[in-house]
């Protein structure tokens, strides 16, 4: 057992440094290739993923509401990390803003995911009574609604309206995003082990039952939600950063609803499913079918119906038979493990044996 | 007679506008095994999930050694050491038999491990199967584990709502020298059976409860006796 560890710690050590070589390596010689984009646009979305799967995976809340703690966040964020000097520019209409100060980035991000969190303590009051599809309902409307205050004119001197809120502070090296969302993810993992991920857990599997072991339901299910939204505001503080732009009318429900593929691809309840779903998703949309947009001639024939928007089609259809066919998707409700690795391995390595012999 | 562990008094349970427990009163003594016996719908289910805080009561009172906890909520009621078993055992079913019965520890924050090694000891059935998820086990096998999950909360006092239902004659039979066997160690146990036959049996004391109201009472020996309770609840 005992050697087992260890041997698993030097593994994901190894594993570790192989990574950090790699991205350091990414970083210096193609900072601005597609490879480098794709990589900190999922690891961002990994850390959305996952914190949506903390909800509608481990505790079986049903929300929709994870594009509006990323607005949230998003805003937040770049609100209070614009440089003094260039609030004139960004807030050209509104006379360089309401706010006179200018915080860290560390203290933009943490308060980027607290926001998020008061704005998740007030919608999951009221709201987290609501059973399944009802409180999807209820969390979706949510996101809709804070969408359209924060392009509200008489709060355009804070949010700059539904103007675009640039010049705050962005990464500079493709490490960040990924350390970030890695340590964020570790976080998730620690909870998700401790009494109180075994209490959500319960929650999702049989409410009465929870209660009956003396969990207390509406408390649960709040710390469940805060801690989702605290993580989609500091997921949505990183993706300003990676856009190095922000504004409100991109954060749709179409943005909820990728993240929540990108679960469903990974697998519900599982955390290296929300990341390996994460990965898969943002390199097919972003940079393996994007050939889909334009037009191919192959042996001088002209395809047809490869135009923009083909990739989107494509995309649907694949989804329906991941959803038809594959229903656990990649991971089910397993996690990734050195041990389950090296079974397998050891099985396709028996199989072939097998097939030598026979 | 032992002390008396908790005391219902006039408890009144109203379900969806239907008066399901009309004030009935009775008396847990300690370290007894007390049963309600009833058909569907007499009001047993109601009267135990409000007990263990899941409903509120109408009107009346519930004492646990002397203490009001009519209005408390379910976890306060858990830490004061009443446990359900529900019905239908309600096992987590993904999850694996060692978090199940880690759920049932929950509120508490001491060193689990020697409670866990009892209900391995009760149940070692569940040692074996201890990484398999509870929904891969048979009834029984979770009616163990719904009822060893309880045990981790190291309750002063038991409920268990119909741990027969849905299993073999002769599970059934295990299951209630299980019952007895808690009891021995000092665990007070109330239990509602539809079983009759295997509850009168097993309990110091009986009560018989009809549409929200307790019609007859004494000892198991006593009504596995008596003309009426054979006609209506054990066929004979």
């Amino acid at each position: 057992m005992r050697n087992t560890k260890k041997r698993d710690w030097i593994l994901t050590l190894i594993l570790i440094a192989i990574v950090t070589v790699f991205l350091v390596y990414v970083d210096k010689n193609m900072h601005y290739s597609m490879l480098a984009s794709v990589i900190q646009k999922a690891a961002i979305y990994s850390l959305l993923a996952v914190s949506m799967n903390l909800l509608n995976g481990f505790t079986g809340l049903f929300s929709l509401g994870q594009a509006g703690f990323m607005l949230v966040g998003a805003y937040t964020y770049a609100i209070l990390t614009i440089p003094m000097k260039q609030r004139v520019n960004v807030y050209q209409y509104f006379d360089g803003g309401l706010l006179k100060f200018t915080v860290p980035v560390v203290v933009g991000i943490l308060a980027a995911g607290l926001v998020a969190v008061i704005f998740a303590w007030l919608v999951g009051k009221p709201c987290l009574k609501l059973k399944s599809d009802y409180l999807a309902i209820a969390t979706l409307g949510f996101a809709e609604i804070i969408r359209a205050i924060v392009q509200w004119d008489k709060l355009g001197p804070i949010t700059n309206s539904s103007n675009i809120l640039k010049k705050f502070p962005t990464f500079h090296s493709i490490l960040w995003p990924v350390v970030i969302s890695a340590f964020c993810i570790f976080l998730i993992i620690l909870l998700i082990n401790s009494s109180y991920g075994r209490a959500f857990k319960a929650i999702r599997e049989d409410e009465i039952a929870a209660e009956a072991m003396g969990i207390n339901l509406a408390k649960t299910k709040m710390q469940a939600f805060l801690t989702s939204a605290f993580f989609a505001g500091v997921g949505g503080a990183m993706l300003a950063m990676f856009q190095s732009s922000v504004q409100a009318k991109s954060f749709t429900s179409a943005m909820t609803y990728e993240i929540l593929l990108i679960v469903v691809i990974g697998g519900i309840g599982s955390v290296t499913g929300s990341v390996i779903g994460s990965f898969l998703y943002i390199a097919c949309s972003e940079w393996w079918l994007r050939f889909l947009d334009d037009s191919q001639t192959y042996l001088h024939i002209n395809i047809p119906f490869m135009r923009g928007g083909f990739r989107m089609v494509v995309f649907s259809v694949i989804i329906m038979l991941i959803v038809l066919f594959y229903r656990q998707g990649i991971m089910g409700t397993k996690e990734f493990s050195w041990q389950g690795i090296l079974n397998a391995f050891q099985r396709f390595k028996r199989e072939k044996a097998g097939v030598d012999n026979g | 007679m032992a002390e008396t562990i908790l005391s219902i008094q006039d408890l009144k349970v109203n379900y969806g506008g239907i008066e399901a427990v009309k004030e009935i009163s009775f008396e847990v003594p300690e370290a007894s095994i007390i049963t309600l016996i009833g058909s569907n719908g007499a009001g047993k289910s109601s009267t135990l999930r409000s007990i263990a805080g899941l409903v509120r009561p109408a009107g009346g009172k519930i004492l646990f050694r002397g203490d009001d906890i009519t209005h408390l909520n379910s976890s306060d009621i858990v830490k004061k050491g009443i446990t359900l078993v529900p019905e239908g055992r309600k096992i987590f079913p993904n999850l694996s038999v060692l978090e199940n019965l880690r759920i049932g520890a929950y509120l508490r924050n001491d060193d689990i491990s020697g409670d866990l090694q009892w209900v391995y000891e009760l149940f070692p059935r569940l040692k074996e199967r201890s990484w398999q998820a509870g929904g891969t086990l048979s009834g029984g096998e979770q009616q163990m584990l719904a009822v060893g999950r309880a045990l981790m909360s190291l309750p002063k006092l038991i409920m268990m709502d119909e741990p027969s239902l849905g299993l073999a004659p002769i599970v059934v039979k295990g299951i209630f020298d299980i019952i007895r066997e808690i009891n021995n160690q000092g665990v007070t146990v109330l239990l509602i059976e539809q079983n009759a036959n295997m509850a009168l049996k097993t309990a110091d004391f009986a009560y018989v409860l009809e549409t929200g109201r307790i019609t007859m009472s004494g000892s198991g020996q006593e009504l596995l006796v008596n003309e009426d309770v054979r006609k209506a609840y054990l066929g004979t």
